[in-house]
């Protein structure tokens, strides 16, 4: 039984998107932030700044609310997680007030600007309908993001009309739609009255109208045909998932089988038990992969493999993460000894796997509570400790040490330094969005 | 610490619930008692105002908002709460402790390791399994520099460091106290404070990092 959850290829291209979880507007510069590496807060003060001066960072932003797709498309989440999201069994994002602080503060600070600028160039009346129309229009489009997201978590798959414009509805949404449209309308009517005759002023405000709607509406249909190629797409993944889903079951299915057979021998029910949860686990929550390309999946299979071969239970916890190479192969192979040593010889069933993985150097500490034993009385010609650890270790330039005592349990430190970025494709490198 | 530790156990699988239950009575036996049961959000805020527990076993995933929804209702002011889970996704654990949870076990820990952590939690201690402590220390890993972090919360001292890599390496905290030669009373203190730095700090990477590392 091997596990088929494929994890993402690791030299996939970044893409840009927007961060709907967590935003103050659109969720443009936290997306902006992640695909840049850099701290949310420099984008939005940048945004800010080339907003005020000039008004770039507006146009800017709105065009990338428009364009880039919010995040949750490429959110894959294990389908067990998945599960736990649509029914409402995870909880959902929860807004701490201490969140909210930066937006305050950037908002506060965007009005001192706005008023130093109007005080020293006093062009109010062509500012406020503008600052007016761009309030409404971003609660409007705020809007089609929460509908967008709603129909995401829908489990009904159908497409109301209704619901793409509120989506469930809820004091919220008919608050922003009704300050959204309102403002517009405001802002528009300003301009229009503001500009000189009653003609002139009529033609310019029907004008912005027509703009308006067209700026108000084209989210909602840009997103919604995005949406259902998105959908096409989805479709084709589910099918595949419940061919998995059907292996599994089929899995489970055997192993219930074997475990009626050998209900009489707990031993191999419990290791049978366990090698079939490990597969499930790993299929439905994806945070345990046992593919060999990292040291954690590394690790994780072999200490799988030792649970099925002595009925112990492994439990592995990996911190960091880093490419398997050549010379971390000592390292796995000591670790996959002293974890067989503790097997047969703790006698207790239970085995800590600890990892490391640090920017110079990985290590590993593998423990157990068993017999422990007198490591001056193992005599020198036994393989196990001296030959297949410590020297290895010493030998491709690692370091192995054993503690010891009767009674006390045993732990086994590896250390192994990573070697010289040779291999290493972790290089974060900007690419197109 | 006569009398025993009230307990509500709130899960949405009715066989675990009942497992749980079975395996308290045998190994709690006078230090543990169940009050009652909750399958869902809201039984379980009704059965926490109901009965007024010392410490709920609350599931991450649950029907009605998940854990933390429980939590952010607070039907009991006294009342700790220990997450208990099966699923190992590290942005769920790592949001039900920022939701209030004094601690994290996996659904596979034994009884009387249950007994004893529902006992820590009574008194106001903190509660990390190896699991857990890895999703701290990869949480709060040095991804960020050192020096341009000026809060406090943001990052783990030397010795919390210490104490959340033995409990990772699968040490009790007795066997802590003994290697860092420190009492069991300053480990505890390390936890909670760890805790607390978990829930109150605002490292977007706390609730992130998951995806974060994935990115970087």
């Amino acid at each position: 039984m091997t596990s088929t959850h494929v994890p993402p290829a690791d030299r996939a291209p970044r893409k840009a998107f927007r961060d709907t979880r967590d935003p103050v507007l659109g969720g443009v510069c936290a997306g902006l932030a992640r695909h840049l590496a850099v701290p949310v807060l420099w984008v939005r003060v940048a945004m800010l700044l080339a907003a005020v001066l000039g008004g770039m960072g507006i146009a800017m932003y709105a065009g990338l609310w428009l364009v880039l797709p919010a995040d949750s498309r490429f959110e894959e989440e294990p389908p067990g997680l998945a599960s736990a999201t649509r029914g409402g069994r995870r909880p959902g994002r929860s807004r701490r007030l201490q969140d909210v602080g930066p937006a305050v503060a950037l908002a506060a600070l965007a009005l001192g600007a706005v008023l130093l600028l109007e005080a020293t160039l006093g062009r109010g009346a062509v500012f406020w309908p503008i600052a007016i129309g761009l309030t409404g229009v971003a609660l409007l489009w705020r809007q089609a993001d929460e509908a967008q997201r709603e129909r995401w978590l829908d489990t009904t798959g159908r497409v109301d009309p209704v619901r793409v414009v509120l989506g469930s509805g809820g004091w919220a949404s008919y608050a922003r739609i009704a300050a959204g449209g309102l403002l517009l309308v405001a802002a528009v009517f300003i301009v229009g009255f503001d500009n000189g005759g009653q003609a002139q002023g009529v033609l310019v405000a029907a004008l912005l109208g027509v703009a308006a709607l067209a700026v108000v509406v084209g989210p909602w249909v840009y997103r919604l045909a995005s949406d259902l190629s998105a959908e096409r797409e989805e479709r084709v993944r589910s099918q595949e998932r419940a061919d998995v889903a059907a292996h599994l079951h089929d899995s489970v299915l055997q192993t219930l089988a074997l475990i009626q057979k050998s209900a009489h021998d707990g031993p191999t029910v419990a290791r049978l038990a366990r090698a079939q949860e490990r597969d499930l686990r790993a299929w439905l929550f994806a945070g345990d992969t046992t593919d060999a390309a990292t040291v954690s999946g590394a690790l994780r299979a072999v200490t799988a493999e030792l649970e099925d071969a002595h009925g112990i239970s492994v439990d592995v916890v990996v911190v960091g993460e880093c490419p398997m190479t050549e010379g971390l192969r000592p390292l796995v192979a000591a670790t996959r000894e002293a974890v067989t040593n503790a097997a047969k010889h703790a006698g207790t069933g239970r085995v800590d796997v600890y990892a490391e993985v640090g920017p110079s150097l990985v290590e590993v500490f593998v423990r157990d509570r068993g017999a422990g034993f007198d490591l001056d009385a193992v005599p020198e010609d036994r393989q196990g400790v001296r030959g297949s650890i410590v020297d290895r270790m010493t030998r491709h330039g690692g370091r192995a040490e054993v503690r010891t005592a009767p009674g006390e349990g045993t732990e086994v430190r590896l250390a192994m330094p990573r070697q010289s970025r040779e291999s290493e494709p972790g290089e974060p490198q900007e690419e197109s969005p | 610490m006569s009398q025993p530790v009230r307990v509500v156990v709130v899960d949405d699988h009715a066989m675990f619930r009942a497992g749980v239950r079975a395996e308290l009575a045998a190994a709690g036996e006078g230090r543990v008692e169940v009050l009652a049961e909750a399958a869902d959000v809201d039984e379980a805020v009704a059965a926490i105002a109901a009965h007024r527990p010392e410490v709920v076993l609350l599931d991450v995933h649950l029907p009605g908002g998940g854990g933390a929804e429980v939590m952010r209702r607070r039907p009991h002011p006294d009342t700790r709460y220990l997450a208990l889970s099966v699923s190992d996704a590290a942005e769920d654990v790592i949001g039900t402790i920022r939701g209030g949870a004094r601690g994290y076990v996996t659904k596979t820990i034994t009884g009387p390791e249950l007994v004893a952590a529902i006992g820590r939690v009574a008194d106001g201690d903190a509660v990390f399994s190896p699991r857990l402590a890895g999703f701290v220390l990869d949480a709060f890993a040095g991804s960020i520099e050192v020096a341009a972090v000026d809060e406090d919360l943001d990052r783990l001292t030397e010795r919390e460091r210490e104490v959340m890599r033995l409990i990772a390496r699968g040490y009790a905290y007795k066997e802590v106290a003994k290697e860092l030669f420190i009492s069991i009373k300053t480990v505890e203190t390390h936890m909670s404070s760890v805790l607390r730095k978990l829930q109150l700090s605002s490292r977007h990477e706390l609730t992130r990092w998951a995806s974060d590392r994935r990115l970087l």
